[in-house]
């Protein structure tokens, strides 16, 4: 008698569970990973001879210890590294080695930063997404280059887009010393752009602006879209196997790896010309402390998925945020996250490794063999 | 115009030096199929180990742990991207970040946050009779640092133990099928190990060259993109020998173009000269990559 209502049931509540336990994975994965994190940066600081303790104390105070430092520290440097995990992990998903993600930021910057700079207070508010509009524009021509190289000259974009990252920097650098320096010519900075163009703060007293509601809301659309659209099914199915793609799939590959790299650019682009008009309000040689780099390891350790973007870019927002406060009160070098980062991307190969589970890397292993054979 | 001639010469020679080095142990490594990204940071951490081992003004101390450490941090990729199989790419980019952050902390921590005046002498150049007191050539190729001589010794020995021996049959047969030449009775994990250490002693070398023949100081991220280009000029030197030493030659003479046009009093922005190696890369990708036959053929794959 309780045949088809129990199975029913048992239906329902299986899929109900296998939720529940699919989140429940995720959110020990995100423990798990800030575990880790913790636990091979206290180890470093004790090998080195800091006061470990004292340290991390300085770490949390300055990340999650009181909602000034969560607001205007952590979640403002997660914004730019949400942006460019999310550029970052929809390349990497479509099997295309994005590594330029940093130069792209840069290029955006310089884009946002030269409209705000000639269009003044002219244009009103207005300014505001027109910078918006050709920072991303910017950073994605800047990737747009190493797409044209790979597909009409076969140039490998691990390396094209590590040699543009060089260009960039070395780009603004001549910029922020010539055409865009301020009139003084004192400092290797440009004017501050006009007031028109700053981003609006998203909470009263704190440092906190609107970019960061742009990079939540991009992680959502990116998620949605990599789901349930073509496109996004398109760059799944090239990442899984760009062969059977192509063959079976009537897929145009070279152009779906364009379309990732240019997309994969504007996000990066984006992320710079928030950082303009939300964070610097100038244009400066040094405004990426290396997020694109920091933005790999942001989207390898989310699975390249978008949401989980969002949440490792705040995980090491508050990495980088708290390495600072660390800096001053327990005089530990702020660069020694960059090792800890490293060392939890190694962590995380090790793991995928030995649970053996379909895990991303063996995706990415299988979709680099298939792009090595594509022409 | 002779002396500026000369001068120019004798800095693309300098400057090529660690970029061949580099990329000597990058072919060899290629060969085996292997794809080491992680050159850029083992060239990095060669540079730091120079400057810890020459910390008691020894200047072979200072070669020896620079070569170390690229051994080490060789050895870190391969037990990665060899022993566990993990993609190459992602773990050359960690290996990478990992020895910017622990350089940048270790530096930082033990010479001061500025690290300022920090000077080691440098080996100077070492003539050899006769061979320097040719006219123009001499002082060029034989007026130089002696890890400028390694390399010389170094090319004729990669391409006699990769065309002439067994053991060099092997690992480039490793490079193209490794499947196969496991049927052979060839272990392909030892000789990707083997050749990955070596690539790490030569790129160790290299870092350690930047700072005890060159500039005779540490600065955190000194690598700048040397392990990448020198990468480049394995794919430009066509995975051989001889034609990797002609493109580091290249990429010397384009790096050094700023002297010849300083000494021309030509004025330039000198972030032209900055970008002039990493545009030089892509231009000469898109050159010679199009014709991509010639690389190994299970480059980047697990064996």
């Amino acid at each position: 008698m309780s045949g088809p209502i129990s199975s029913v049931e048992a239906a329902s509540n299986s899929g109900w569970r296998r939720r529940i336990r699919a989140s429940l994975t995720t959110s020990a994965a995100a423990a798990i990973v800030a575990a880790a994190a913790l636990t091979l940066l206290w180890v470093a600081l004790r090998l080195a001879g800091f006061d470990a303790t004292l340290a991390l104390g300085a770490l949390w105070r300055g990340s999650f210890g009181n909602w000034y430092a969560f607001t205007s520290s952590t979640l403002v440097r997660a914004t730019p590294l949400v942006l460019t995990g999310l550029a970052v992990a929809v390349a990497f998903r479509a099997g295309v080695w994005n590594i330029g993600a940093d130069g792209q930021l840069l290029i955006g910057a310089a884009a946002a930063a030269a409209v705000g700079l000639a269009c003044g207070n002219g244009l009103g508010w207005a300014v505001l997404p027109l910078a918006l509009l050709v920072g991303a524009i910017g950073g994605g021509c800047w990737a747009g280059i190493a797409a044209f190289l790979r597909t009409r000259f076969g140039v490998l974009e691990v390396i094209s887009t590590i040699m543009l990252n060089f260009v960039a920097l070395d780009l603004v650098g001549y910029l922020v010393r010539g055409p865009l320096q301020e009139p003084s010519h004192a400092y290797p900075q440009s004017n501050p752009i006009p007031a028109d163009m700053h981003l609006p703060m998203l909470i009263p007293g704190t440092r906190l602006h609107w970019g960061f509601v742009l990079a939540f809301v991009a992680a959502a659309v990116l998620w949605w879209g990599m789901r349930s659209t073509a496109a996004g099914f398109r760059v799944r199915a090239i990442g899984a196997n760009a062969d059977a793609s192509r063959i079976a799939g009537r897929i145009d590959v070279p152009r779906t790896t364009t379309n990732v790299l240019l997309l994969s650019g504007a996000l990066s682009g984006l992320a710079g010309a928030i950082e303009v008009s939300g964070v610097t309000f100038a244009l400066y040689e040094n405004i990426s402390p290396g997020y694109g780099y920091t933005a790999i390891a942001v989207a390898l350790l989310a699975g390249l998925d978008p949401l989980g973007v969002l949440g490792t870019g705040i995980l090491f927002g508050a990495l980088e945020a708290g390495a600072l406060s660390m800096q001053r009160e327990a005089s530990v070098p702020s660069v020694v996250v960059t090792a800890v980062e490293a060392a939890l991307v190694l962590l995380l190969l090790a793991l995928s490794r030995r649970t053996g589970a379909a895990s991303i890397i063996g995706r990415l292993a299988g979709a680099r063999n298939a792009g090595e054979e594509t022409p | 115009m002779t002396s500026a001639l000369t001068s120019f010469l004798e800095a693309s020679v300098r400057t090529a030096t660690p970029l061949a080095l580099a990329a000597l142990g990058e072919l060899l490594v290629e060969r085996a199929g292997v794809i080491n990204i992680g050159l850029e940071g083992i060239v990095l951490g060669g540079a730091f180990g120079a400057l810890l081992g020459a910390g008691s003004n020894s200047l072979v101390l200072g070669f020896i742990a620079g070569c170390l450490a690229g051994v080490v941090i060789g050895a870190l990729f391969a037990v990665f991207a060899v022993s566990m199989r993990a993609d190459q790419i992602i773990t050359g980019t960690a290996v990478n970040l990992l020895v910017l952050g622990l350089t940048g902390a270790l530096y930082r921590g033990l010479y001061g946050a500025t690290g300022a005046a920090l000077t080691i002498p440098t080996t100077g150049s070492l003539a050899i009779p006769l061979l320097s007191r040719i006219p123009i050539l001499g002082p060029t190729f034989f007026d130089q640092p002696p890890p400028t001589y390694l390399v010389y010794l170094t090319v004729p020995a990669l391409w006699w133990w990769l065309y002439r021996t067994h053991a060099g049959l092997a690992v480039r047969a490793i490079g193209e099928r490794p499947e196969s030449v496991r049927v052979a009775g060839v272990n392909a994990h030892w000789w990707r190990w083997i050749t990955l250490l070596v690539a790490g002693g030569l790129g160790g070398v290299a870092g350690a060259t930047l700072v005890l023949s060159q500039s005779g100081t540490f600065a955190e991220g000194m690598s700048a993109g040397r392990g990448f280009i020198a990468i480049a000029i394995v794919v430009l030197g066509r995975w051989r020998p001889l034609g990797v030493l002609v493109a580091s030659l290249l990429f010397g003479a384009a790096s050094a173009l700023q002297y010849l046009f300083q000494a021309m009093g030509w004025k330039v922005p000198y972030q032209l000269f900055l970008a002039l190696p990493y545009v030089l890369t892509l231009l000469a990708l898109a050159g010679f990559a199009g014709r991509r036959i010639e690389a190994p053929t299970a480059l980047g794959r697990p064996a």
